[in-house]
């Protein structure tokens, strides 16, 4: 545990999303994120998994200030973002960037790749005309694209040169931050693997700090030093990433590990299985959000919310049976 | 009597062939010529599950759409067969290969929602195909979909039945896809991709499901996937597709502990894995060239670490082990490579 | 799917080139706006004179589309009257494409601004376009200038509509996401990013709007409130030849052609555009 204050830090953070409807019958909200506290500290790289719709791309949103919260509050190294005027926040943008999935709608097709790049220059006053050049040159060469792509269109370019352009724009502003999300997901195996290496070096060149969210287990292991899981709108666990792996302690946790296809074929074997699916966040729960699925459910999941409390190995868990110690060990995981 | 053409009868007239056997299967663009399949072999035998691994690209797709008679009008099968118990449907007429399809043969896609009728309820698509293929009457199909829908695992069976396609979730239209499957009492299953979509504890549900209906009714499914963690999982034999060639075909084991081919090698060393120590990955350089801009002999030449002058001619498929071919100059045995 | 998200240009046309209707459509309009634009140097005979002891002459070799009963050669009003009716029809483009494209992106941009200027769009179109011009034009009396104005108002609402529509989709563009990252104001988004990116729909309405300009110009002058004669318009020629249509059919059969080219070219035009800038819209 790090005693320095952390980079980002997020604060009983909500965000209800209220369909727009003219006859709506009752104002029940799709509870995206939901009293959700986070902290992120400078130099790791925070990998946030969870399975759709339980709020991870909300959350990296939230963080960014791209969507204003529903309530709570995010605290960017000291600065409360959620009351900061426009133009202190479009200031502070500098410092927080953001690294999207699709390689094909995160470019805008009209303008060529140094058009995109250099947009954050022009935005911010930074630089004259040869200045602006010679950034951007010096950003394709970071990102390993040939300096040529400058005055091309991004449709000329295959899905990892894209995510390479789409690296090189949130890097302009030299942040200290950056939010990926799902970022190597559309991608190719092979590629895949391009981008993370990519995504490694420049973390060690240049000192960022990572919000890694994606679906993907293996993925984030190999990239994030510290992993949070969410289910539903709350963070139900949150441990270094061995620490995670080798003992989960959630039983959410655990079956997401257990779901995660072998590595080998010899390490096939039964294991048990999370029954039914994701349920919506529609609806105003009681208790603990997996009570539902959960194979350890007693009566008082039901009814009292679980905390999130200090977790053996360290980290923090959220699951009342993990803080009595008396879920069995054996039975979700191998 | 349609109701009369059950599998055994198929498996008997057959004579104990492979469920499937592709032979020098090419299939080739209309308009300019250019191949996106080529010389394509391989079987599937009862029980059997194939993984067909590669990258966009790689034809994985089109292989699939091939024997299920289903390519795009811009593409064509060129040379080669395609045996269904014994049968080239390569040869049959539309209509007839449109007849084995849903009988000898059934597909599940990525995305369920575009092979479902949006506008029929689940249980009636499975009962229309329990009426039309069995020769069931209405009550008994009714019957037959319900003990279906129990068996692929969709929880409230009798409630889902009334239920759109966009109803369900994602996980459970999957399962209503694999029901239609099991309701033509197809033998074969070729699967693109299933899991792709789905949540991983929704995935992992979906696996269990195929592997054990596989175990259960002697199913042979043909498994195409770009993760090489549902291969860990699910295979008996792996297909390695590159460009449209067969880069390596080889049991799973053989293929996790002895890739002959440098470009399973690369594939295995280019995914983060979910145990073990997390060194950095080595990732394969460049991108999966495009059909009609193929390079010169091997496809995997310009991205290969190995490549030399041999690899200007185009590279057999050799046997290394009985069951484990891979086509690869470099690491052919000697005997076979001159 | 990002259908409104246009490919760029050399691509796009490339497509255009090898759609048949685009190509056909194109020919036949730049045909027509050639000719109009240079009907002073090629009309054989002037539009404007009368002479009676050529009136209402069948085809000939003098007059080769026939004269009217003012003894007016056909061939040359159509010639003439072709450029007035263009000019209505692109100074409603232009009129609707402004107007369309701002309200469009308004509602489209600023939510709260949405229902409002929808609500007030559907009220408009709720009428039909050519009672809402006839009504238009009859107040504010009969002229060129007056026309384009009845005709902008009775299309910029589906206009309107259409750029909307575009403009949800590409708002929600991660592009326009990124775009808000890097602390780009409201406006730069709205014009760098989403503005440029619905400019193939809206090609397309306009396209379409040039040939109801066309059409409802004709109607209007054939009930009288069009432009005034005695300047021809291919509406106007066309009412002038009501009377006659029994001994001269020449008058109204000639203009009609002349509409029907026009307006075929334009759709045949809209019709290529749209398949190749914006395939969602296809049925």
């Amino acid at each position: 545990m790090t005693s320095e204050a952390p980079l980002i830090e997020a604060r009983s953070l909500a965000k209800v999303f209220h369909r727009r409807r003219l006859f709506a019958a009752g104002a029940t909200g799709l509870r995206a994120v939901d009293d959700l506290d986070l902290a992120i500290h400078r130099g790791e790289t925070l990998g946030l998994v969870g399975e759709s719709g339980c709020g991870k791309t909300t959350t990296g949103r939230l963080l960014l200030r791209l969507i204003e919260p529903s309530a709570g509050r995010v605290m960017f190294d000291g600065h409360d973002l959620t009351s900061l005027d426009a133009s202190a926040m479009r200031r502070l943008r500098r410092r927080m960037q953001i690294v999207f999935q699709d390689p094909y709608g995160s470019l805008n097709p009209r303008m060529t790749v140094g058009e995109t790049i250099t947009e954050a220059f022009i935005i911010h006053g930074i630089g004259d005309r040869t200045e602006r050049q010679q950034r951007l040159n010096r950003l394709l060469d970071r990102v390993r694209m040939p300096r040529t792509a400058a005055s091309r269109y991004p449709h000329e370019f295959s899905g990892g040169q894209r995510q390479r352009i789409g690296i090189a724009r949130a890097l302009a502003l030299e942040p200290q931050f950056i939010v990926c999300d799902e970022a190597v997901s559309a991608l190719d195996v092979s590629v895949q693997a391009q981008i993370i290496n990519l995504l490694q070096d420049l973390q060690q060149d240049l000192g960022l700090t990572y919000l890694f969210i994606s679906h993907n287990l293996a993925v984030v292991r190999h990239i994030s030093t510290r992993i949070a899981v969410m289910y539903l709108g709350r963070i139900v666990e949150a441990a270094q990433t061995d620490a995670l792996f080798a003992h989960p302690e959630h039983p959410y946790t655990r079956a997401l590990l257990a779901s995660v296809p072998v590595t080998h074929p010899s390490h096939r074997g039964r294991r048990l299985r999370l029954e039914g699916d994701l349920p919506a966040a529609t609806a105003v729960v009681r208790g603990c959000r997996f009570a539902g699925r959960c194979p350890h459910v007693e009566d008082r999941c039901r009814s009292v919310d679980p905390e999130l409390a200090p977790r053996p190995g360290g980290g923090l868990v959220a699951c009342h049976r993990v803080a009595d110690r008396t879920l069995p060990w054996s039975a979700t995981h191998p | 009597m349609r109701a009369a053409d059950t599998a055994s009868a198929r498996d008997a007239a057959s004579g104990g062939a492979p469920l499937l056997e592709v032979v020098g299967l090419t299939t080739t663009l209309v308009a300019t010529g250019a191949s996106v399949l080529e010389d394509i072999a391989f079987t599937v035998e009862a029980g059997e599950t194939l993984c067909v691994v590669g990258e966009s690209g790689s034809g994985k797709s089109m292989l699939a759409l091939a024997i299920m008679g289903l390519l795009p009008p811009a593409i064509r099968i060129r040379r080669g067969e395609i045996r269904v118990h014994g049968e080239d449907l390569a040869r049959l007429s539309p209509a007839e290969w449109r007849a084995r399809r849903g009988r000898d043969l059934a597909m599940i896609f990525q995305e369920p929602m575009t092979a479902l009728n949006p506008v029929m309820r689940a249980g009636a698509q499975v009962a229309e195909v329990l009426r039309k293929r069995r020769g069931m009457t209405d009550d008994a199909a009714r019957g037959e979909a319900l003990r279906l829908f129990e068996r692929v695992g969709i929880p409230n069976a009798r409630a889902r039945l009334s239920a759109y396609p966009h109803e369900l979730s994602g996980g459970l239209r999957q399962r209503v896809m694999i029901a239609i499957a099991l309701a033509a009492e197809a033998r074969l299953l070729l699967a693109d991709e299933p899991t792709t979509a789905l949540d991983v504890t929704i995935q992992a549900q979906i696996l269990d499901l195929l592997n054990d209906l596989r175990r259960e009714r002697g199913l042979g499914l043909m498994l195409i996937t770009h993760d090489l963690g549902v291969v860990a999982e699910m295979a008996d034999r792996v297909l390695v597709l590159y460009a449209g060639r067969m880069a390596e075909l080889a049991p799973v084991a053989a293929l996790f502990d002895r890739p002959m081919h440098p470009y399973t090698r690369a594939l295995l060393a280019s995914i983060p894995t979910s145990e073990g120590p997390r060194t950095r990955l080595v990732a394969i350089d460049g991108a999966v060239p495009a059909v009609g801009a193929m390079p010169q002999g091997c496809r995997f030449r310009p991205r290969c670490p190995h490549a030399d002058a041999r690899c200007e001619a185009v590279p057999p498929l050799v046997a290394h082990e009985p069951r484990h071919h891979a086509a690869c100059w470099a690491t052919a045995p000697e005997d076979r490579a001159s | 799917m990002s259908d409104t998200v246009s490919t760029p240009l050399g691509e796009t046309w490339r497509r255009l080139l090898r759609n048949r209707s685009f190509v056909i459509g194109a020919v036949v309009v730049s045909l027509i706006v050639a000719v109009a634009v240079l009907a002073p140097l090629i009309a054989p005979h002037d539009p404007l004179r009368n002479n009676f002891r050529t009136r209402l002459q069948p085809p000939g070799e003098i007059f080769w589309f026939g004269t009217d009963h003012f003894g007016r050669d056909i061939l040359s009003r159509i010639l003439h009257g072709g450029r007035i009716s263009l000019i209505i029809g692109a100074s409603t483009v232009v009129v609707t494409g402004i107007f369309g494209t701002a309200i469009g992106a308004v509602a489209g941009f600023f939510r709260a601004l949405d229902e409002p200027i929808m609500r007030l769009m559907d009220a408009i179109m709720a009428f039909p376009a050519i009672l809402l011009a006839m009504a238009i034009a009859a107040v504010m009396g009969a002229s060129v200038t007056n026309v384009v104005i009845a005709l902008s108002i009775a299309t910029t609402p589906h206009t309107a509509r259409i750029v909307r529509g575009s403009v949800l989709v590409v708002r929600e563009m991660e592009y326009v996401e990124a775009a808000r990252a890097l602390g780009a104001s409201e406006l730069r988004v709205l014009f760098r990013h989403v503005l440029v990116n619905v400019t193939g729909p809206l090609i397309v309405r306009l396209t379409y709007v040039f040939a109801i300009a066309i059409l409802a110009e004709a109607a209007l002058s054939f009930i009288g409130v069009g432009p005034p004669p005695p300047a021809p318009s291919f509406g106007n020629i066309i009412a002038n030849g009501r009377d006659f249509m029994i001994v001269a059919p020449w008058i109204t059969i000639f203009p009609g052609l002349a509409i029907i080219a026009v307006v075929l070219g334009l759709n045949l035009l809209g019709d290529g555009l749209r398949d190749v800038l914006d395939p969602r819209t296809r049925i």
